[in-house]
């Protein structure tokens, strides 16, 4: 049979029309401002970082990563995240599998309560913990008495990181999930699937690309979480100090080159995690429209 | 497979969508559910399928009771109205997903389910396109892989959700026809939802015409547009007109005119008269019919619409007439209805 209607399946960027263009100083206006204002704020604190790190040659620089103390404060800093990032995998989905595939009492408060870590101070998020499981806190004593040390040890950063970190991989899950509704799965089920299978063949590979942006999201911030982390730490060196801790030790010990080379590293995981964004967003972003189309 | 549906009901969040709705489907039928939005068929459809539970009543297959069932178990075809194809599998593996799935020695090998999906391709139409992903297709052809895909999984049913609802008119034409082809060919007992009538009629062997969560009528195209039983059918399907009469003695009175048509079985009170506005008799005078003055005339296609204000009431009421007839221009006309009902007044 023939089909008439092959339509071009790229999806269609409209292009702005005259009425709402500036005019064009305005628009070198306008980029001025916006490239002077990163120049200043991002870059040049960019720049000096790496400066700093390798004031003193390259030699000082390797010399300073590989000092025991920062090697271990490296090692935590990993663990943390090997641990935190796969937990808030598993409650990102399920949070957004929850929310946006059926309905319950209740759907609204978990929705604004997955918010919560972004709105509320790192430091509020890490002393909550340290009422909980301190040692006058409301669980200390039992911890104590059965020899279980939370506050001061890994198990403390990595319940504040989980905690500061949670919100990334189900905020970007929900609207991706909301907005393919329960079609795919409807259609699943009704060729046979379980739910297994369900969620394997067909959920998971729907919004791969917006679980990997929260993800890359989600470990940017547990790497470089300060506040929280601070808190339930003890900031002891060598066993509790992670990378940005470590960084704030170096510097106040007048250790510049140290401290900076530190930096340096989380500065990159930053820059890497930047062109990875972006990358997927150009792919995540294909994909949406693909999405639109269908 | 014979369907049958005993007494369902069906509420979501208390308020009911069907009420006790009862049908038989028997096996190869195609069957079209057809009613306004609101009106259940999609749930219906959606219960057959067991993407939903009844809130009470039954659903056997076979003489199988269906209700508990889980849709899997059930081994329905469902096409969904916006085809739900997986947008990350090429064509061949949206087709093979069903068998793919399977478990133990139920699950073809691989290449057997190649097999099967390029079958199948070939009978949608769509060979050589198994490596396309669905965004590359055209909504005809997505809608065709989608009904290969609910084949694949030799299903007892094929259920398909306002099939063709997304397309444009031609493309709609044209599968129509040939989902008709496909269902003659294969025998699968068939019901399909849809809002267009003309669809209906032109496709189904039986209609199932809904409303308001209830079944109003179930029959063929002409039992269902020659003899509808409800004020509603006479109004959904098709043109209609209708004014409000009295009946005295098996006489159908207008005002205060009989209007010569008789009505012996009908009791006696206030009751309307339906009928098609093109199946209507002109006369001359008048003595025993339905008189009224020429409120507006309209071109419409390869007839000419009238419609007449009748006794001093303004009651409308709006019949056809062939282009060229001579009453169209008279500013009175008198007729009678040709094929009418009446329903006692609501």
């Amino acid at each position: 049979m023939a089909d008439p209607e092959i339509k071009s399946w790229e999806p269609h960027h409209d292009s702005k029309s005259a009425a709402v263009t500036e005019s064009r100083p305005a628009q070198a206006v306008l980029m001025a401002i916006v490239f002077v204002f990163l120049a200043v704020f991002l870059l040049l604190p960019l720049i000096i970082v790496f400066k700093e790190a390798f004031a003193k040659g390259i030699g000082t620089y390797l010399q300073s990563l590989g000092d025991a103390d920062t090697r271990s404060a490296i090692r935590l800093t990993l663990l943390v995240a090997a641990i935190s990032v796969p937990l808030n995998i598993v409650f990102g989905i399920s949070a957004a599998w929850a929310i946006a595939k059926f309905e319950f009492k209740g759907k609204a408060f978990l929705t604004t309560l997955i918010d919560l870590p972004f709105s509320v101070s790192p430091v509020i998020s890490g002393l909550v913990y340290v009422l909980l499981f301190g040692a006058q806190g409301l669980l200390g004593e039992w911890l104590k008495g059965h020899g279980i040390q939370i506050l001061f040890a890994v198990p403390g950063i990595v319940l504040a990181t989980v905690f500061v970190t949670f919100p990334f991989v189900a905020r970007e899950l929900i609207p991706l999930m909301q907005e393919q509704g329960n079609g795919d799965e409807e259609a699943a089920l009704s060729l046979g699937a379980n739910g297994w299978q369900t969620f394997w063949y067909v959920t998971l590979p729907n919004v791969k690309w917006g679980l990997l942006y929260g993800v890359l999201l989600c470990n940017a911030r547990a790497m470089g979480e300060f506040g929280a982390v601070s808190v339930v730490s003890g900031h002891i060196r060598g066993l509790t100090n992670t990378m940005p801790l470590h960084v704030e030790i170096l510097y106040n010990e007048y250790n510049a080159v140290g401290a900076f080379a530190v930096a340096s590293l989380l500065a990159g995981l930053a820059l890497v995690t930047l062109v990875l964004k972006t990358l997927l967003e150009m792919r995540y972003g294909a994909e949406l429209a693909a999405t639109r189309g269908h | 497979m014979e369907v049958r549906v005993a007494n369902v009901r069906k509420e979501f969040e208390r308020f009911p969508a069907l009420h006790d709705v009862s049908l038989d489907i028997k096996s190869g039928e195609l069957i079209a559910l057809l009613g306004p939005s609101g009106s259940g068929k999609t749930t219906l459809l959606r219960l057959i399928a067991g993407l939903e539970r009844p809130t009470r009543g039954k659903i056997f297959f076979g003489d199988e009771d269906a209700s508990q069932k889980s849709i899997q178990d059930r081994n329905v075809g469902f096409v969904f109205q916006h085809y739900a194809l997986f947008r990350h599998m090429t064509v061949a593996d949206n087709i093979g997903f069903g068998l793919k799935v399977r478990h133990g020695p139920s699950r073809p090998p691989a290449q057997e389910i190649r097999r099967r999906a390029s079958e199948l391709l070939d009978l949608v139409q769509l060979s050589g396109l198994e490596k396309r992903y669905p965004a590359q297709l055209s909504g005809g052809q997505r809608q065709r892989v989608a009904l290969a895909r609910a084949m694949a999984i030799e299903p007892k049913v094929l259920l398909l959700d306002e099939p063709f609802g997304a397309l444009d008119a031609q493309v709609r034409r044209e599968l129509r026809r040939w989902l008709r082809e496909i269902h003659d060919a294969t025998g699968h007992t068939t019901v399909f939802v849809t809002h267009d009538q003309e669809e209906a009629l032109e496709l189904a062997d039986r209609v199932v015409v809904m409303s308001q969560g209830r079944i109003e009528q179930v029959g063929t195209a002409d039992d269902i547009y020659d003899t509808p039983n409800s004020p509603f059918v006479y109004g959904f399907i098709g043109e209609s007109s209708s004014l409000p009469v009295k009946v005295e003695n098996g006489e159908i009175w207008l005002a205060d005119r009989p209007i010569g048509l008789q009505a012996p079985h009908a009791s006696s009170g206030d009751a309307t008269l339906y009928f098609r506005p093109h199946d209507v008799e002109l006369l001359d005078g008048c003595s025993g019919c339905i008189a009224g003055t020429v409120a507006a005339s309209r071109r419409v296609a390869g007839t000419r619409r009238v419609e007449l204000e009748i006794g001093g009431e303004r009651q409308r009421v709006e019949i056809e007439l062939p282009v060229g007839h001579p009453a169209a221009q008279k500013s009175r006309v008198a007729f009678r209805p040709g094929r009418w009902k009446l329903f006692p007044a609501a």
